[in-house]
C-alpha cells in the first residue's frame, strides 16, 4: 500500500475516542503537526490487542507537533517539538487556518 | 499461619526478631502478595513447561540474556558513530543494520538513531507504557517508568532536564521522542570537545546511559 501522507505535509489527529487498546495518548489527538517521515506498516495494535492477527497492514508516520501548539502554557523555546509516531487511520489533512 | 492468613503483630515464634537495619535483612520487594499479572505469568509459564512448549533452562536463558544487555553496547555503537561518518551516516538511516556491523542484534526492536547537533537536543521517552532500546541500553531505569517521568517530559521537557542537571540554551531546540508505537530510540549524543586523539574504546568509555535517553549529555574528559 502506498502511503496516503508525505513527509513535510500538515496532518490533524483525529478527535476520537474509541474503546480498546489505542496507541495514540489524549495529549496528541486534535492537534496539527508535520509529518517528520513515513515508516512502514505495521500490524494494527488496535486488532492485535485482542489476538485479531489477520487484519491489514496499517501505516505508520512519526509526526511533529511544537510543543507551543500543544500546551497553552509552555514556557520553553519556540523551536522545542514532539515527534510521535501516529497510524494512519488516526490523521486526516490540516484544515487550513481561517 | 494455620488459618492461612498473615497477622502483622510480628509475635513470630522462630527464634529472632527481624531487624530491618540489619545487612541479613531480607529483600521486602518479595514480601507482598502477587499481583494480577505475576500470577498470569507464573501460571502461563508452568503450563508452556508441563506441555513441553519451552523448558526451565530457556526461561533462564532469556532472562539471563536480557540481564547481560547494558549501555555498554550502545556506548561501542555511538563511539564508532563518532570515528566514521559513514556509518554514522548509515546508523542513522538504518539502525539496525549498522548495529549488525558491530554484531549487535537489536531485532525485533526497529532501531531509529536521533542525533544531537549545535541546534537540536534530543530526548526520549514512552508516554503510554516504557518502551527503551533495551538491546542497546538494557533494561530502562526506574525513573524512565515513572509517571512522573513519562508525562512531564512530553509537557516541560526543559525542567525535566535542568532536575537531570542538564541545562539547554534556549537557541539549542529540544526534541521529544514518544516511543508511542514499533519504533525504539536512541539519542546520539555529541562528542566533547578534547577527545580528538582518543581511540574508539576510550570515547566508549566516556558515554553514559542517560547520554543516550538524552537526560544528559557527554561531558569532556
Amino acid at each position: 500500500m502506498t502511503a496516503t501522507f508525505s513527509t513535510g505535509e500538515r496532518v490533524s489527529v483525529r478527535q476520537a475516542r474509541p474503546p480498546g487498546h489505542l496507541r495514540t495518548p489524549f495529549y496528541i489527538r486534535g492537534k496539527q503537526g508535520e509529518i517528520e517521515r513515513v515508516c512502514d506498516e505495521f500490524g494494527n495494535p488496535e486488532e492485535l490487542a485482542f489476538g485479531r492477527r489477520d487484519g491489514p497492514a496499517v501505516r505508520l508516520y512519526r509526526v511533529r507537533f511544537l510543543l507551543d501548539d500543544l500546551w497553552p502554557e509552555y514556557a520553553g523555546a519556540d523551536a522545542d517539538t514532539i515527534d510521535i509516531e501516529l497510524y494512519e487511520h488516526w490523521l486526516q489533512p490540516a484544515k487550513e487556518a481561517a | 499461619m494455620s488459618d492461612g492468613g498473615h497477622d502483622h503483630d510480628h509475635q513470630h515464634d522462630h527464634g529472632h526478631t527481624h531487624d530491618h537495619g540489619d545487612d541479613h535483612a531480607p529483600p521486602s520487594d518479595e514480601d507482598g502478595a502477587l499481583t494480577h499479572y505475576q500470577m498470569l505469568e507464573i501460571a502461563m509459564r508452568e503450563l508452556l513447561i508441563e506441555k513441553g512448549v519451552i523448558t526451565a533452562d530457556e526461561v533462564r536463558a532469556g532472562v539471563e540474556e536480557m540481564d547481560g544487555r547494558t549501555p555498554e553496547r550502545g556506548a561501542r555503537v555511538v563511539a564508532r558513530a563518532w570515528l566514521d561518518p559513514d556509518f554514522k551516516e548509515r546508523l542513522i538511516t538504518d539502525g539496525p543494520a549498522a548495529c549488525a556491523e558491530l554484531e549487535i542484534d537489536v531485532s525485533p526492536a526497529r532501531l531509529t538513531v536521533v542525533e544531537n547537533t549545535n541546534d537540536v537536543h534530543n530526548v526520549i521517552v514512552c508516554t503510554l507504557c516504557s518502551c527503551y532500546p533495551r538491546p542497546l541500553l538494557g533494561l530502562p531505569p526506574s525513573w524512565y517508568k515513572s509517571s512522573s517521568y513519562r508525562s512531564r517530559t512530553v509537557r516541560e521537557p526543559r525542567v525535566v532536564l535542568e532536575e537531570f542537571g542538564t541545562l539547554i540554551p534556549n537557541d539549542v531546540a529540544v526534541r521529544v521522542h514518544d516511543s508511542t508505537a514499533d519504533l525504539r530510540y536512541m539519542v546520539l549524543p555529541q562528542r566533547p570537545t578534547g577527545t580528538e586523539n582518543m581511540a574508539e574504546a576510550e570515547l566508549a568509555a566516556l558515554v553514559t546511559r542517560d547520554s543516550m535517553i538524552g537526560t544528559s549529555v557527554v561531558a569532556a574528559p
